[in-house]
């Protein structure tokens, strides 16, 4: 059995087009409405980096237009552990 | 509900939310909620724009009488909501982004609507988890089921045992839950769920009742009992003991594929927590809306107490979540209470409300299956005060309005009907 594809920030990604948010002053839940997974984003500038994905070539692009340069790691880490559980898939 | 920290698949089990994780900036070995303490598990607890996770009781009817009922279902409410109204309500969820309900009843397959008020809710993107006794499931409708988008079934049963399971929930009702797990599995539905009541008599089965889950490739649910609706009625005799307890922890703990609901979150005071966020839901992330319209902030308590409205109000359920008295006392800080001195007390939080309210224990203290022994029953004081009951119940009369005693028989004919 595959797993998604590990996240790499040169490729286009999307928020997952079987995935919800719903804003909440911590962030935003996220679900799937395919493997029923809920996710907790603890921080709204991942929110609107995710709702950023789309909009930009790369990842990586988005990351930077959205992200403070001393955070982008975390962020990147995170968009990691969401392209693994499928939040985000490539486009 | 679940809410390990941070990693991705396969993330611990859980309902009533189901499988969650948590994903922030912040370094990847931050607890969020599971475990103690958690920064997201304090905000939880100061309650969200909408419900993460609803339950909705479809109707006071059912065709059975089991001796725990929480809701003390069994006749019909003649101020049910209607088909349109019902609908109305699935239009608010979903404006609300309530991802999905767990539906439940009474039986809500013997509301004449089921099958369309389930289209609807799918169609307008809230899924729906129901609880069955399965004695109306037939294979025309297993099949429909199994071609709907987004529906989970969990068809309940209490025992591994026809003995063990009809002695609660009725004679023959056990034959006809394995009748139903035996069409989902053969209709193609897919995963569905078992779902048993942890008591006295059962936990003995727990083995057992997994192994029938695996059979059918199904998941094991099991929940805690709780002393409200008719269970306060027989709590003393099925509640399981404090030694049976140390045995379900441990059992939970070398079992964490069995999803529990988050109900067992008392039992972490004796060692490593289980899994979920450990906070008690009501009004704060959880709530019930029943057969009638109204929102309880707890699944558990049916109580004018802890009413907090109507969905008929103006403003309907978004009103009633954001606003009402009841919801916003339960999302204010709580004391610990009686609770405060003991280090177990961000393990467990005290427990369960339910539990408490309905054996008239003080809500900020510890739970009456505290498992160090602080609780009620620690100090021997059952049975369970008069008086503390519900006034709201519906279960089945004679003649004369005296309640009609024990669970009563599947009625074949019927449960053979399509």
């Amino acid at each position: 059995m595959t797993g998604p594809p590990a996240f790499d920030p040169g490729r286009p990604w999307r928020l997952h087009p079987r995935v919800a948010l719903r804003e909440e002053p911590f962030g935003a839940l996220a679900y799937h409405y395919d493997n029923r997974r809920l996710v907790f984003l603890k921080a709204p500038r991942l929110v609107e980096l995710l709702r950023a994905l789309e909009r930009f070539e790369t990842a990586g692009e988005a990351v930077a237009a959205v992200v403070d340069p001393g955070a982008r790691s975390g962020y990147e880490q995170a968009l990691s552990r969401l392209a693994a559980a499928q939040v985000i898939d490539v486009r | 509900m679940s809410a390990d920290a941070l990693g991705p698949a396969p993330l611990g089990p859980a309902a009533p939310v189901g499988p969650a994780s948590t994903v922030g900036p912040g370094p990847s070995g931050e607890s969020a909620g599971a475990g103690r303490g958690g920064a997201l598990r304090d905000r939880l607890a100061l309650g969200l724009q909408a419900p993460i996770c609803l339950t909705w009781e479809l109707t006071y009817a059912c065709n059975l009488a089991c001796v725990h009922c929480l809701s003390s279902s069994g006749r019909r409410d003649p101020g049910e909501l209607s088909p349109a109204e019902a609908r109305s309500v699935v239009d608010q969820l979903a404006a609300m982004q309530v991802f999905y309900v767990n539906v439940g009843g009474g039986e809500p397959m013997l509301r004449p609507d089921f099958f369309d008020l389930v289209d609807y809710a799918v169609g307008h993107g809230v899924g729906v988890k129901f609880s069955t006794n399965g004695t109306r499931l037939t294979g025309a409708a297993a099949r429909r089921l199994a071609a709907m988008d987004y529906v989970d079934a969990q068809v309940s049963i209490d025992g591994a045992t026809a003995a063990t399971n009809d002695a609660v929930r009725g004679p023959g009702s056990w034959r006809a839950a394995r009748r139903a797990m035996d069409l989902l599995a053969g209709s193609g539905f897919g995963t569905f769920k078992i779902s048993v009541v942890v008591t006295r008599h059962n936990v003995a089965e727990l083995d057992a009742l997994a192994e029938m889950a695996g059979q059918y490739g199904a998941q094991l649910r099991v929940t805690r009992l709780r002393p409200s609706g008719r269970g306060a009625d027989v709590w003393g005799d099925l509640h399981p003991t404090a030694e049976q307890q140390r045995i379900v922890y441990q059992w939970l703990r070398d079992h964490p594929e069995v999803l529990t609901g988050d109900s067992f979150f008392h039992l972490s005071a004796l060692g490593e927590p289980l899994e979920g966020l450990n906070l008690c839901g009501a009004g704060r992330v959880v709530c019930l809306v029943d057969p009638v319209g109204d929102v309880y902030a707890c699944p558990f308590v049916i109580d004018e107490r802890f009413r907090a409205g109507n969905v008929r109000q103006p403003g309907g359920f978004r009103a009633v979540w954001l606003e009402s008295e009841r919801f916003a006392e339960l999302r204010r800080p709580q004391s610990a209470g009686a609770c405060a001195s003991c280090g177990s007390y961000d393990a467990c939080r005290g427990g369960c409300l339910a539990a408490k309210f309905f054996t008239g224990a003080p809500l900020d203290g510890p739970d009456p299956e505290c498992v160090l022994g602080h609780g009620a029953l620690g100090h021997g004081a059952l049975p369970l005060p008069s008086g503390v009951g519900s006034a709201i119940g519906h279960s089945r009369v004679d003649r004369q309005g005296r309640r009609l005693p024990g669970p009563i028989p599947v009625r074949w004919r019927e449960a053979a009907g399509s």
